[in-house]
C-alpha cells in the first residue's frame, strides 16, 4: 500500500441559491488517493462529480459553501483554509485542476509563454524569466509537446493542442495530486486518446504522484483509472477497482450505468442498451431513504424511509444499498 | 448518370471547396453515394473530415460547388424559398449542440404547433393539436403538461435533444440527419436517445443518417457505415464487415482509438 496523498473526511458542501435555498451538492463523501494511483468518478450528469473536484481544492467562493469535513493533503487540513492563501499555496503546487473547457482558459491575446510566466510568478516572484522559459520547453518536450508551441498564441493551435498545453501548464509545478474533470469530451477520439496518453505520462515521468479523474464515459473510465468510485446525488454509491465496479457492480445505479456501455466490439449488436427510466432527484429537498429509490427496479418499502448508510464489503469495496451483496447478485443474474 | 432508382437519397460527384487559390481547402472531394429507403447510414470521421459540411449540403444549407444530389431518383430543386420549405419537409436534421438549436425567445408550445402547420395542420381544432403534441412528448417520455407554457432553456440537455425527437415525430421526414446527437450528453441519456430513434426509424420507417466520429455508436445503430478522411469516403459497406473486417489503415484506427472494456486499448498508436 502506497504513501496516500490526498485524504477526504466526511466532506459535506452545499450552494446556496439567489433565494437562500440550500442544494446538498456533496454529501459525506470520504475517499483516499495513493501514491501512483488515478481514482476515477463516474455518474450522470448533475450528480455531483464536478462539485467534488470543486470541493477538494479547498476553493470554495459563494455560491458553493463548505459544510463539513476535512481535506488532507500532505498531512495538512485545508478544509478551512482562506480562499486566498488556498490560491497562494495549494492549487497548482499541491493540487492542480483542469475543468471540462480548459483550452478555453487561455488568453487569445498573449502567447503560451506568457501564461507560463504568470503560473510561475505567481508561486516564485523571484525566478527569472531565462529559467522559466528553460524549465517550461524542457518539461513541454518530456510531454511530447513541442517547444515551439511555447511561442505560439492559443488561435494557432487545434482543439486538442490546446488542451494538451493547459494540462502541461496546470502540472509544471509538480503538484501532489491532479484532479482532471472530463479533459477529454469535447474532443473526438483521436484527440482524446493523444490527451489520455498524455495524462498517463504525467505520472511516468513524475510530474504528479496522484491522479482524480473525472468522467461519465465508462469504458474511457475503465482504461485510466485503477479505482472507481460510482456518484448518485451527490452521494457516493459504489466504490471499488476498476475491474470489480466494470464487471461485478453491486449498486443498482451502478448496474444500470453499465447497461449504457457502448464499444465497437463483436456482439455488441445484439445487446439492447438499457436506459435507468426517470430523473435524479432534487437536491434542493433530497428524499428522506434511498436517493436512487424513485427509480430503483429492486426498491423496497424501507428504502423510502431509511438513510442507507455505505456498506464496506471488505478489500476496499463499498455499495450503498440496503440488499446484501448475495441477493443483489442474485437478482442481477435472474435479469440476465 | 442520375441516381440509382430505388434510391431516396443520391450524390454524384458531390464537392465541396472553401475559399480558392492558394488558400482553398477541399472539405468534401467528389463523393458518391446511394442511401435506401428505412436504412440507417453512418457517416464516420475524425474532426474536420468534411462529416457536417457533406450533411449541410444534403439539406441545402449549403450549395455544393460541383456535382448534383438526386432526391427520390429526380435532381434536387431547392432554388426558391418555396421549394425549400417544401424540401425540408421531407429531410429534417438533430444537431449537435441542443442548446443552440432553440430560438430561446419561442415557448416549446410554438415549437411543436409549427410542426403539426408544416405538416398541414393548420385548420385542426385546438384540442386535437394538443393531443398530438401530447403524443409527441410522451414517444420521448416527457409529459406535455410539465412542458406547455415553458421556454426551451428551461429544459436540461437531454431533455432539449428529447423534445428534438419529438418535433421528429410529428413531421415524420422521409429522411433525418443525426449530427452528433449524443456527444454533448452523458451516457446514460445516450442510451436513451439511440433507442427512440431506432423506434421512429421502426415506426415511421424513415431513412436516418448518423454522424459521428465514435465508431462504437456507428456500429450500434447503423446497417451502412461510410468512413471519411479528408473529404473521401476511404470505406463503405455493411456495418458488421466494415468495423469488425476494417480494410483500411485509417478505419483501423478509428476503431483503435475508442477506449474498450474487452480488449487491451492501445495507447502507444498515436
Amino acid at each position: 500500500m502506497g504513501e496516500v496523498v490526498l485524504e477526504v473526511r466526511e466532506l459535506s458542501t452545499k450552494y446556496i441559491t439567489r433565494f437562500r435555498e440550500d442544494v446538498y451538492a456533496v454529501d459525506r463523501v470520504s475517499l483516499k488517493v495513493e501514491e501512483g494511483k488515478t481514482l476515477g468518478i463516474a455518474g450522470e450528469s448533475g450528480c455531483g462529480k464536478s462539485t467534488l473536484a470543486l470541493s477538494l481544492m479547498g476553493y470554495y467562493f459563494p455560491p458553493l459553501h463548505y459544510t463539513s469535513g476535512e481535506i488532507i493533503i500532505d498531512g495538512r487540513d485545508i478544509s478551512r483554509m482562506k480562499p486566498d492563501d488556498v490560491r497562494k499555496s495549494i492549487l497548482g503546487s499541491e493540487i492542480a485542476y483542469i475543468p471540462q473547457s480548459a483550452m478555453n482558459a487561455l488568453n487569445p491575446t498573449q502567447k503560451i509563454i506568457r501564461f507560463v510566466e504568470d503560473v510561475f510568478q505567481a508561486h516564485d516572484p523571484y525566478k527569472s524569466k531565462p529559467e522559466i522559459h528553460e524549465y517550461a520547453e524542457e518539461a513541454f518536450e518530456t510531454l511530447g509537446l513541442p517547444a515551439s508551441v511555447l511561442n505560439k498564441y492559443p488561435v494557432e493551435l487545434s482543439g486538442g493542442m490546446k488542451q494538451r498545453t493547459v494540462i502541461a501548464v496546470s502540472v509544471l509545478l509538480c503538484p501532489k495530486a491532479l484532479i482532471a474533470d472530463e479533459p477529454s469530451s469535447a474532443l473526438d477520439v483521436t484527440t482524446q486518446k493523444m490527451v489520455i496518453k498524455m495524462l498517463k505520462n504525467l505520472m511516468e515521468n513524475g510530474f504528479i504522484k496522484s491522479m482524480i479523474f473525472i468522467t461519465h464515459e465508462l469504458p474511457l473510465l475503465y482504461n485510466v483509472a485503477d479505482d472507481i468510485m460510482v456518484m448518485y446525488a451527490g452521494q457516493i454509491v459504489e466504490k471499488g477497482t476498476a475491474v470489480e465496479v466494470v464487471f461485478d457492480p453491486l449498486h443498482p445505479y451502478a448496474k444500470g450505468l453499465m447497461g449504457s456501455i457502448i464499444v465497437p466490439e463483436e456482439g455488441l449488436r445484439d445487446v439492447k442498451l438499457t436506459a435507468i427510466p426517470g430523473v435524479p432527484p432534487n437536491l434542493k429537498s433530497p428524499p428522506a431513504g434511498c436517493q436512487f429509490a424513485e427509480r430503483c427496479k429492486y426498491v423496497l418499502p424501507e428504502c423510502r424511509v431509511m438513510s442507507i448508510p455505505l456498506y464496506d464489503a471488505g478489500g476496499g469495496r463499498a455499495y450503498r444499498c440496503i440488499l446484501s451483496e448475495k441477493v443483489l447478485r442474485e437478482a442481477y443474474q435472474h435479469a440476465g | 448518370m442520375p441516381g440509382e432508382q430505388n434510391a431516396c437519397l443520391s450524390g454524384r460527384d458531390l464537392t465541396k471547396i472553401f475559399g480558392f487559390g492558394s488558400t482553398k481547402t477541399v472539405a468534401v472531394d467528389h463523393v458518391d453515394f446511394d442511401f435506401h429507403e428505412g436504412e440507417v447510414i453512418s457517416l464516420v470521421g475524425e474532426s474536420g473530415s468534411g462529416k457536417t459540411t457533406l450533411a449541410k449540403m444534403l439539406l441545402g444549407l449549403l450549395n455544393p460547388t460541383e456535382g448534383e444530389i438526386y432526391f427520390e431518383g429526380k435532381l434536387r430543386d431547392i432554388r426558391t424559398q418555396r421549394k425549400k420549405r417544401e424540401y425540408w419537409k421531407d429531410i429534417q436534421a438533430i444537431f449537435q449542440d441542443p442548446y443552440c438549436s432553440y430560438n430561446i425567445f419561442r415557448k416549446i408550445d410554438t415549437v411543436l404547433l409549427d410542426c403539426i402547420h408544416m405538416r398541414g395542420g393548420r385548420r385542426l381544432p385546438q384540442a386535437t393539436k394538443v393531443e398530438m403534441m401530447a403524443e409527441a412528448c410522451s414517444f420521448v417520455n416527457l409529459k406535455w403538461e410539465e412542458l406547455t407554457n415553458k421556454y426551451p432553456f428551461e429544459l436540461s440537455g437531454g431533455q432539449m435533444q428529447r423534445l428534438m425527437i419529438a418535433r421528429i415525430f410529428l413531421l415524420k421526414p422521409k429522411i433525418l440527419l443525426a449530427d452528433e446527437p449524443t456527444s454533448m450528453i452523458d451516457a446514460c441519456s445516450r442510451a436513451t436517445i439511440l433507442d427512440m430513434l431506432m423506434q421512429l426509424r421502426d415506426e415511421v420507417g424513415m431513412t436516418v443518417v448518423f454522424i459521428t466520429h465514435d465508431i462504437g455508436l456507428a456500429y450500434y445503430v447503423s446497417d451502412t457505415v461510410y468512413i471519411m478522411e479528408h473529404g473521401e469516403f476511404v470505406e463503405t459497406g455493411c456495418a458488421d464487415e466494415v468495423i469488425l473486417h476494417p480494410k483500411e489503415e485509417y478505419t483501423k484506427r478509428l476503431i483503435n482509438d475508442v477506449p474498450k472494456i474487452y480488449e487491451e486499448w492501445d495507447l502507444s498508436t498515436v
